[in-house]
């Protein structure tokens, strides 16, 4: 199929050419680049809603329950599903379609296992990709899930409009939350196999962990503080937030669907909250400046690459960098000379 | 691009209908993805539509269905069928594993389906066969 074609069937509804479309997308095929060129400007329809959440936490029941009463409500979903890839073979087992058994043959409901393709890199840009092909598509919800481990996965949520992050009850102490860093990242907080033990302790842990982010600086709205000023700093607190967001905490037993339809409601007051404030804008701006920086510091990387391989490849550099004859930083002036010198000439003739 | 960035082959181990027998679709599902390859692994007692689904939504090279409860000759040509009406029959290939009588292998392959391992089928025969065969796209 060639790449107009392509484009074509995919707008088009075709499920085939979106398939196909996202391959060519995760194997970087020549010609991806203008394959999302080209779907860009069909986008921006679709709400994307980031899952993550460790091993086990229910991440690919709770998304096929939400995909489920999306559909009900006469709306299509599209899903990216992230696995991890073996790092010796690049082999992977994609698991998460299991779980899908509430849309089974609803051909609406596109759901598509991605590995993470270890040292590959470029993980968080091919999501990014997928997502522009399922928006171009047509679809109303996009959800992309995946394990809530490392700065790649973190990336990989920050290319959703709402980040969901699953709780299992009992996940340790307050500290591992802290530790793994989800805070930052979660508008909401669901605190999944909420009929287990322990769910009680871990919404709470959760809530004085928000609330302690919200308080900001200990010592304004601290333990410690005297009662007026608490109350003072809190009503201050108040007002200066009022068009902030703050963490949803949101209990379900996926499972069983208990807790589905509030979790969508607080989705849905998430949107309204990023519509009103303006923080959709503002998040696109910031994820469209973040990609064209990545895409440029790729393809220089790769013409330097080339530029490298040209003049006797790296290990030249390297011997007469051991044999201090020059240093890394010299190497690295003497390498992008050539650019400069291009660039200069290009301003000197405007 | 560079060489090291050659995809994966992607395979959906399938396994249809009736038939609780999982074991070897597991074996399988692990030697793939020893070799190298990205495996999605259907779960038990799926529709031949949803086999359908998967297949074409994952885009999948190999699509190998896992079957030993003797319904094959019904199953399996159901779901060739309906693959043809997504256009995603011709660029996949389809593999047979499982109890299939050799009176069923002709009627089997003439549906479309491109090769069946049977019992005792060693494992690199099996992930050299795929490699070989995997369609050019």
């Amino acid at each position: 199929m060639s790449d107009p074609e392509l484009v074509e069937q995919l707008l088009a509804g075709k499920h085939r050419a979106l398939a196909r479309a996202i391959t060519n997308i995760e194997d970087r095929e020549p010609g991806y680049r203008e394959l999302v060129s080209a779907l860009h400007r069909h986008t921006g329809g679709a709400d994307v809603i980031g899952v993550t959440g460790s091993p086990g936490s229910g991440k690919s029941t709770l998304v096929d329950k939400l995909a489920a009463t999306y559909r009900e409500r006469g709306l299509t979903v599209g899903v990216i599903a992230i696995d991890p890839s073996s790092p010796y073979t690049g082999g992977a087992v994609l698991g998460d379609r299991i779980r899908m058994g509430s849309n089974v043959g609803d051909m609406d409901v596109f759901f598509r296992s991605m590995s993470a393709r270890g040292s590959l890199g470029g993980l968080s840009t091919a999501t990014a990709d997928a997502v522009t092909a399922l928006d171009a598509f047509g679809k109303d919800k996009i959800l992309v899930e995946t394990v809530g481990a490392g700065q790649n996965e973190i990336d990989i949520v920050k290319t959703a409009d709402t980040v969901m992050v699953l709780v299992p009850p009992g996940s340790g102490d307050d500290v591992q939350m802290l530790k793994a860093g989800i805070l930052e990242i979660g508008d909401v907080f669901v605190v999944n196999k909420a009929d287990l033990e322990g769910a009680d302790r871990t919404v709470q842990e959760l809530r004085e962990m928000i609330e302690y982010q919200e308080g900001g600086i200990p010592g304004t709205a601290g333990h410690h503080g005297a009662v007026a000023s608490v109350k003072e700093s809190g009503d201050s607190q108040s007002d200066e937030t009022g068009e902030d967001w703050q963490a949803a905490i949101v209990e379900t037993v996926a499972k069983r669907g208990e807790g589905v339809e509030e979790l969508l409601e607080t989705l849905a007051e998430h949107r309204a909250y990023l519509d009103a404030s303006g923080r959709r804008e503002t998040q696109a701006r910031l994820r469209y400046a973040e990609k064209i920086r990545t895409l440029l510091r790729e393809d220089t990387n790769e013409l330097l690459a080339e530029e490298i391989e040209r003049r006797g490849g790296l290990d030249r550099f390297v011997d007469r960098v051991l044999a201090r004859e020059t240093d890394p930083y010299a190497v690295a002036d003497e390498l992008l000379e050539p650019v400069e010198a291009c660039l200069d000439g290009r301003r000197g003739r405007e | 691009m560079s060489a090291e960035e050659k995809q994966a082959l992607r395979c959906l181990v399938a396994k249809v209908g009736l038939d609780g027998h999982d074991r070897g679709a597991h074996v399988i599902s692990r030697a793939l993805r020893d070799a190298g390859f990205e495996v999605i692994y259907s779960g038990l007692h799926r529709a031949p539509e949803e086999i359908v689904q998967a297949t074409v939504q994952e885009d999948v090279d190999v699509l190998g269905i896992s079957i030993l409860s003797g319904a094959h000759n019904t199953l399996v040509p159901e779901i060739l069928e309906e693959l043809e009406e997504y256009d995603a029959l011709a660029d996949t290939l389809v593999v047979v594993g499982g109890i299939i009588p050799d009176e069923d292998e002709t009627a089997l392959r003439e549906a479309g389906v491109n090769e069946i391992f049977g019992p005792g089928t060693s494992i690199d025969a099996m992930v050299e066969y795929i490699r070989e065969h995997a369609p050019e796209r």
